[in-house]
């Protein structure tokens, strides 16, 4: 089995404002009504009481490449670098489940 | 950060390190970028990892940048228009020196034949015209009438107002470990155990200097926080509390809060006793707001009250963030007070993790208002409504805003012939109260100048003569948070490159004022400029600056103990009674209340409860997206495909009572005005309130008279009135009105 890199998302801390979405576009010359990242969104809606369920999860599409080229010079990946929340890493994905499980919840990994 | 910010690479483009303000956009933040350069051309902007607040981070008004400066529809060269052809799309471009020829004599007329008076510059908000629309209208024209045209002055303003007369203080920001290059790992810093977010969503605001996703990080590392707003944002989904408030109630909340804190006696007994004045008036006071009453007031539940009031007194540190909703109150001058007042008694002032405190001016914040000692004072004195309102002007250096208006509309006491809009396009649903009035109203002035970057309604309706601004990508500056009221970083702006004939406001400012006061402009360029304002104080020049990318003054908390806060340098506030004043000298002077109370909103269920009959919704407007500063960005296509339209919100069964779906488009209307807006349904609004956002007009619809890009169709400040101020001349009902709905298709 060979390995391979993901994403690792926090969307406990994703505030859904976009970068992500704007800062692969700008990286990849993608046009108006395609996307390499694409946010989406679950809730709101009233669990109970005070609790409510609001989450931006952000997906990577086919036409995610996990930022080759910037990987190569030692950068990160154009979604990961400008998130708002600091809530996305790059890495390969044993190591991301590693601290997936370490955090414990709200927590998602893409092998796009 | 790296010494070398400008830097060639391999393939023959070039990169520079600079910070970013405006235009486009928005409040002093700061954040780090590089702008790539190729061929003449802005081709990428990316975040700059070296900067110690942003990190590398960029929201996407910064990263669709290039759009912007490269955009078909931007103006990059000085424009005239014939004066009977105003609200038409008849423009000449001109040059600089003819734009000089024509200015100059204009100005020297007005003054000669109606003084100086006449001539009113207008400014907005956020952008670098913040500094130097001040001085353009005391040192560069000579004027003392610069005004803010937002009814009572109700942004920022207030605020500052109030922590100066309160605590003798510049703006009170959170600490955020801003001054320290390593941040919150800082040994002199201490997480904040609680922030209170009042009537404030910074991870869209970024309001004043705060990088709002700060709060991002302090969560991460254990702070809770508590929401106090009308709505269930996505920051309350992840609060420790969200207080869900009545529109305009939230003065009854704060001195429910105090009551419980002062009658529980969980309040610093220490600092109150020695640092505080009027604590006993306060306690008083505060016994006519009991909880079961705020409750009843705010629909906020009485344990909820009651709980988070033990919590913000008993975390050691806690801090309180206030926001716009302070300010857009006709109460909001006491609910200000109310909020330093619980900051104070709490011993959160000027602690690590507490709230920061600096003087109330500063750098070029400070040098900005200093300018008018070029105006004689019988000049000055005529400063519009500045005598009528003293509590705003003694403050503020502008007129009164709503004054202005009243002036413009009867020409007394003077007529104002000549307007100056410096980044404001305040016909739109931005500042302005009844922007169809101002809009009627300005019709009087004879001749007008705008600065801005793109054709906007209100250039398109009035301007004679239209200046170009060049972007931040294209010119030279210095950004500084909160404008020197409480500066936690300078930042150097680098000029990438030049796109066309524009000047940027330091330059206009300099090059109109070595014409007409030269003595008030002994620069030689630009750079020069920032160095004589940058060395006295920090020791280095603007080019110091540059290879430092950002300068970080230090910090020092408990200055009222060190004697760091008053100007004699004894212990104690930089007030008239030298403490903090729980009950104010200044307000009573000025005939006000000395201590907080509440007052209903000037249209609302209890209030006005016939009017609510007929206008049965709470409407509360403004809050804040990604995706625009204002009025701005509505041209930007990557922006508008992420919000496309004006929406207002609906609880779902209130929507369905009206017979409105999802993307319904939908009428406002109440007594003023109405707007017209896309419905979206969300459980997170109370079922009695909607929420409309403001700024919008339309790029892509007609340019000319009577359409003015669409500007009357979706402007919700038409329904806001005209000097529906507080007693002091501060806080307008922007968040606190009422209206009716129904679905138009």
């Amino acid at each position: 089995m060979t390995t391979r890199n993901g994403l690792l998302i926090d969307y406990e801390y994703c505030t859904g404002c976009h970068s992500c979405e704007v800062a692969c576009k700008n990286e990849h010359n993608i046009p108006r009504g395609k996307w390499g990242i694409k946010l989406t969104e679950v809730g709101p809606w009233q669990v109970t009481g005070d609790k409510w369920e609001w989450n931006y999860v952000a997906v990577p599409t086919v036409l995610c490449d996990l930022c080759e080229d910037r990987v190569a010079n030692g950068e990160k990946p154009a979604c990961v670098h400008h998130c708002l929340g600091q809530c996305m890493e790059y890495g390969p994905v044993e190591e991301l489940a590693k601290k997936m499980a370490e955090k414990g919840k709200k927590v998602t990994i893409f092998a796009p | 950060m790296n010494k070398e910010w400008k830097t060639e690479n391999a393939d023959g483009s070039y990169t520079v390190r600079t910070c970013g303000w405006s235009p486009p956009g928005d409040h002093p933040v700061g954040c780090g970028m590089k702008l790539h350069i190729k061929g003449g051309r802005l081709v990428k902007v990316e975040g700059d990892p070296e900067h110690p607040i942003s990190q590398g981070r960029l929201c996407v008004r910064c990263l669709t940048l290039p759009e912007y400066v490269h955009h078909p529809q931007r103006i990059t060269t000085p424009m005239k228009r014939a004066p009977e052809d105003r609200g038409k799309d008849k423009w000449q471009k001109i040059s600089w020196d003819e734009v000089w020829d024509i200015i100059v004599p204009k100005i020297k007329g007005y003054k000669e034949n109606h003084g100086a008076e006449s001539i009113v510059v207008f400014g907005g908000t956020g952008r670098q015209a913040c500094l130097y629309y001040y001085p353009l209208g005391f040192a560069s024209i000579g004027t003392p009438n610069v005004c803010y045209p937002l009814s009572g002055w109700s942004c920022y303003g207030p605020r500052c107002a109030i922590t100066d007369y309160i605590l003798g203080a510049g703006y009170p920001e959170i600490d955020f470990a801003g001054t320290y290059p390593d941040r919150y790992d800082n040994p002199a810093f201490t997480l904040p155990k609680v922030i209170v977010e009042w009537g404030k969503n910074p991870l869209m605001s970024n309001p004043d200097g705060f990088f709002g996703h700060s709060l991002i990080d302090m969560m991460k590392r254990g702070t809770k926080i508590v929401s106090i707003d009308p709505r269930i944002t996505w920051l309350g989904t992840r609060s420790e509390h969200v207080c869900q408030l009545r529109p305009g109630t939230d003065t009854a909340l704060a001195l429910g809060f105090l009551n419980v804190i002062i009658n529980e006696e969980l309040y610093d007994h220490d600092f109150v006793d020695n640092w505080c004045y009027g604590f006993d008036e306060l306690k008083e006071r505060v016994q006519e707001y009991p909880p079961e009453k705020v409750a009843d007031i705010t629909w906020v539940p009485k344990e909820k009250i009651i709980e988070v009031a033990r919590l913000i007194a008993t975390s050691k540190p806690a801090s309180i963030q206030w926001g716009l909703a302070v300010d857009e109150n006709p109460n909001g001058v006491q609910l200000g007070h109310a909020i330093l007042s619980i900051v104070a008694i709490t011993g959160n002032l000027d602690v690590p993790g507490g709230i920061t405190l600096g003087p109330p001016a500063a750098l070029l914040g400070k040098w900005r208002v200093e300018t008018r000692r070029n105006l004689s004072e019988e000049l000055w004195d005529k400063r519009i409504g500045a005598k009528e309102w003293p509590a705003l002007s003694t403050a503020m250096a502008t007129t009164h805003p709503d004054e202005t208006l009243d002036t413009l509309e009867t020409g007394k006491p003077y007529r104002l012939r000549m307007g100056w809009f410096n980044s404001s396009n305040f016909i739109t649903p931005t500042c302005s109260a009844q922007p169809d009035r101002w809009y009627r109203a300005l019709k009087s002035l004879e001749f007008n100048v705008v600065q801005d970057c793109f054709m906007t309604p209100t250039a398109m309706a009035f301007a004679d003569i239209f200046l170009p601004l060049p972007t931040f990508a294209e010119h030279d500056g210095v950004v500084i948070t909160h404008f020197g009221r409480n500066a936690v970083f300078l930042g150097a702006i680098n000029k990438a490159f030049t796109v066309g004939d524009c000047k940027s406001d330091i330059e206009v400012c300099m090059e109109l004022g070595k014409r007409m006061h030269p003595d008030m402009w002994p620069f030689d360029n630009v750079e020069d400029f920032f160095s004589k304002q940058l060395q006295p104080e920090l020791g280095i020049d603007f080019n110091g600056l540059r290879e430092m990318g950002v300068y970080q003054p230090k910090y020092t908390y408990r200055k009222y103990e060190k004697g760091m806060l008053r100007g004699d340098g004894e212990p104690g506030f930089n007030t008239v009674t030298g403490q903090v004043e729980l009950t104010s000298t200044l307000f009573e002077a000025w005939g006000e209340d000395a201590l907080p109370y509440y007052k209903e909103p000037p249209y609302s269920p209890l209030s006005t409860p016939e009017l609510f009959k007929e206008y049965p919704l709470i409407l509360t407007t403004g809050a804040r997206t990604f995706t625009s500063f204002h009025s701005e960005h509505r041209q930007i296509s990557t922006l508008r495909e992420i919000t496309p339209d004006p929406i207002v919100e609906f609880h779902p069964d209130t929507a369905a009572n009206l017979g409105i779906k999802e993307g319904d488009w939908v009428q406002l209307e109440n007594m003023f005005g109405k707007c017209k807006m896309k419905a979206h349904l969300t459980p997170c609004i109370h079922p009695k309130v909607v929420h409309a956002a403001h700024g919008w007009w339309f790029p892509e619809k007609a340019a000319e008279e009577p359409s003015l890009y669409g500007v009357w169709e979706s402007n919700v400040n038409t329904m806001v009135p005209h000097k529906h101020i507080g007693k002091l001349g501060f806080g307008a009902p922007f968040k606190q009105m009422i209206c009716k709905a129904e679905r138009i298709g």
